[in-house]
């Protein structure tokens, strides 16, 4: 194998490593962190970044098995990309809608004297 | 060194895999299970990317894409039906 090759092969398993463990970082956050609107940090940053460097190394890939650069994967990342911060902001809308962390002494958005509570779903 | 990393991902998704998977079993409200849904699609692109890289070919990547969209339909209708009990009006 020449230096080249070598090279991008090195490259491509910093990328795959880093990608996956990104995505461990996202699960342990989804896992550990105390409540839903500290567990949607998690995968939004983590699991987008981690997604991305994998689907980076997909794209470089193809110079490794000679087929050159493909569009596809960065078609995908910028899917993941825009569409994260959206599904995040969905989740956080229903966490205040059902009143979660309302004890806790979070903000509601919902007018006062309503006693929504955390509901268990 | 590329198929030792790639092993090493495998694992390390499907152990992120486990832990959501976790989450969405516990809860314990619905927005957790909604975001434990959302981060597995995540994963599951994750997942296939990484056999993608593996399989060395194409065709992969337009079952990611497809995995990609359809997650976040799905995402957003449940998040729909969570909000106000219908997803199309």
């Amino acid at each position: 194998m020449t230096f080249g090759g070598l090279l991008l092969e090195a490259l491509l398993a910093v990328l795959v490593l880093a990608g996956g463990l990104f995505v461990l970082v996202s699960g342990i956050g989804v896992i550990r962190l105390r409540d839903v609107y500290q567990r949607m940090h998690a995968p939004t940053k983590a699991a987008t970044l981690g997604v991305g460097c994998l689907l980076a190394a997909a794209a470089l890939s193809g110079l490794a098995y000679g087929r050159g650069v493909s569009a596809n994967e960065w078609l995908v990342a910028l899917f993941l990309f825009l569409t994260a911060p959206v599904s995040a902001y969905l989740v956080a809308r229903v966490a205040l809608h059902h009143g979660v962390g309302d004890r806790e002494g979070l903000a509601s958005p919902e007018p006062p004297g309503e006693e929504s509570g955390e509901r268990p779903a | 060194m590329l198929d030792a990393a790639l092993v090493i991902a495998f694992a390390l998704v499907s152990a992120s895999m486990l832990m959501v998977l976790v989450r969405l079993l516990r809860g314990p409200t619905l927005s957790d299970r909604i975001l434990a849904l959302d981060t597995l699609y995540v994963n599951a692109v994750a997942l296939v990317v990484l056999l993608g890289i593996w399989e060395g070919d194409d065709v992969h990547f337009e079952a990611v894409l497809i995995i990609a969209m359809l997650g976040f339909a799905g995402s957003v209708a449940f998040a729909r039906f969570a909000l106000r009990r219908e997803v199309l009006r």
